[in-house]
């Protein structure tokens, strides 16, 4: 019995680093129907600048905080050098740009950092919680909390605030938007630099929990956020989060029950290509 | 010719079949696959695994492209259901599927893969021949498909699947022959790969191979079947000749699909294209 709740907890706490990956994936295709696979790249770049940050000043919230903001400025960066020039040609282009990038930005990574990964010289969130016969270490709990705070403030800027409410509609419909006065480029911005701080507080995070950041951290993550939005539905933001903390706890169980035929990271993709052979618009997509 | 030169060319032989079957899928029908490379597998473990039992390279090569155009018609299945975007990533998935599956199962050759596959009786020039010759008809079948009434209906597909619907082509049906007849030569390509490099193993077929070889459709020009042979040939050499950026090989490769896609997304035979018609105009 605590074997299967203490799986259960592992599995949303993946699914949590899922869904803030996903969340960010999800954002950008959910507003220009672009597959920003160098999202994986902007996830590493987040946790190797955490552990700099963290390193050089010895403050984890800072480095947590100069993570997120820096990489939310790359990920604007990498929109209006990378993909803005591209809009407007067919999806496979702006699809392979971005797998050039991310391999790019990997082996970037290998030859600045070195290809065997870099360590917290002294880790943050030590320790671990004890009760009711499990233990869940500090860092877990700090994934849950950060996950929590930062979806929910999400939530909160798209339906309170007029700039969330822009970028809502935006993603409904641009050209509506547009005529309302809603500045597209500027919500274009807003989208990529939400969406890349959110990976890098993943990337961050993965950082910790591992006490390991290498260059190779992005790809599997990436893949299966990728299979997360298509679970989700087309740029459902709430959908995707379901989606992550169920693919979490899939996992977590499948991993056990299915190891004789398949390996732990493909249980992503066979849950994936089951739903889709079901409910090809994913499982809280509405049918176009 | 030395062993190492004839060695290179049978791979590039092998990657121009490999090539050319991804263009018939995603240049030809419009169908993104970010799995290819799985069906490049299923024909090479076919082969691999056959061949081990005691079967002729004549029987095992059949069996490959048999089985890789059945599994892509499992997952032509798929993509009948779902477009674009969730079309790239379930095939990105069927390919970490398969290797998922390999991986767990010893029989199939697991982690470490499958080796000492037994020499099909060619020398290694004889073998050259027999891969030069299979590209050669590769090439030819490939042409042959484009000007034929099934390419003009995957021509039909691949701009615009609801308009082609409503004019009586029966888009399920030519995605599913895309898909098949795509797999199959991959898989051909996968089982002359068997007893070329004589084992097989699951780094050979992970996404990485398959982004490689999307690369060298879309560089080549997507439906462009000169452009997939340049590409191809261009993409297996150019490692070798740049040998001295070794370190680097991947940092050059990711730039450079980059700025093909940010400069020149028509690839070379958009290129080349561009170059005729600037000619043109000039005289």
């Amino acid at each position: 019995m605590n074997l299967l709740v203490e799986l259960g907890v592992q599995g949303l706490i993946n699914g949590a680093i899922y869904a803030l990956i996903a969340t960010g994936l999800a954002m950008v295709f959910g507003l220009l129907r672009i597959l920003h696979i160098a999202h994986a790249g902007l996830f590493a770049l987040g946790g190797y600048l955490g552990l700099v940050i963290t390193n050089a000043s010895g403050s984890f919230a800072l480095g947590l905080a100069g993570a997120m903001l820096l990489v939310g400025v790359c990920g604007m960066a990498m929109y209006r050098l990378c993909y803005e020039p591209i809009l407007d040609k067919p999806p496979y282009v702006a699809l392979i740009a971005s797998v050039g990038l991310f391999i790019a930005m990997e082996e970037l990574f290998r030859l600045v950092f070195g290809a065997y990964g870099r360590s917290y010289r002294r880790v943050p969130l030590q320790g671990a919680l004890e009760f009711a016969g499990m233990r869940i270490k500090y860092a877990e709990l700090g994934v849950a909390v950060l996950t929590v705070g930062l979806l929910v403030g999400l939530a909160l800027f798209t339906s309170r605030t007029r700039v969330g409410i822009a970028w809502r509609a935006t993603v409904t419909d641009s050209r509506m938007a547009a005529s309302f006065g809603v500045s597209i480029a500027g919500v274009r911005y807003l989208n990529f630099f939400i969406g890349s701080a959110l990976a890098a507080a993943a990337g961050v995070m993965v950082g910790v929990l591992n006490n390991l950041v290498e260059p190779g951290m992005g790809g599997v993550p990436s893949y299966k956020a990728l299979a997360i939005i298509v679970l989700g539905g087309l740029g459902n933001l709430n959908g995707t989060l379901v989606a992550a903390l169920l693919l979490g706890l899939v996992e977590a169980y499948g991993s056990i029950y299915l190891s004789k035929v398949l390996d732990r990271d493909s249980i992503a993709f066979a849950a994936l290509i089951a739903v889709l052979l079901v409910r090809p618009q994913g499982l809280f997509g509405l049918r176009s | 010719m030395s062993a190492y030169e004839i060695s290179l060319l049978t791979l590039v032989g092998i990657h121009v079949m490999l090539a050319l079957s991804l263009n018939l899928i995603t240049g030809f029908c419009g169908q993104i696959s970010l799995g290819h490379a799985a069906f490049y597998g299923v024909g090479a473990y076919t082969a691999a695994l056959l061949a081990k039992a005691g079967f002729w390279m004549w029987a095992t090569l059949p069996a490959s492209v048999v089985a890789a155009g059945a599994a892509g018609l499992l997952v032509g299945f798929c993509s009948l259901r779902v477009r674009d975007d969730f079309l790239a990533i379930a095939t990105m998935g069927a390919g970490f599927l398969f290797i998922g599956i390999v991986r767990q199962n010893d029989a199939l050759g697991g982690e470490l893969g499958i080796s000492r596959i037994p020499d099909p009786g060619l020398e290694a020039g004889g073998f050259l021949a027999l891969v030069l010759l299979f590209t050669l008809l590769v090439i030819a079948f490939c042409v042959y498909l484009k000007r034929s009434w099934l390419g003009f209906a995957f021509d039909a597909v691949a701009a615009d699947e609801a308009a082609a619907q409503t004019i009586g082509v029966s888009v399920a049906d030519y995605k599913l022959s895309a898909f098949a007849l795509g797999t199959a030569l991959a898989g051909l390509a996968g089982g002359l790969y068997a007893y070329y490099l004589r084992s097989v193993g699951i780094e050979a077929f992970g996404f990485p191979v398959s982004i490689l070889i999307l690369a060298m459709v879309v560089i080549g020009g997507m439906g462009s079947i000169a452009g997939s042979v340049v590409a191809a040939v261009l993409l297996t050499l150019l490692p070798e000749w740049f040998h001295f950026i070794s370190d680097y090989k991947l940092l050059v490769f990711g730039g450079l699909l980059f700025a093909i896609m940010r400069f020149a997304p028509g690839g070379l035979a958009g290129w080349a294209a561009d170059l005729l018609a600037a000619l043109k105009s000039r005289t």
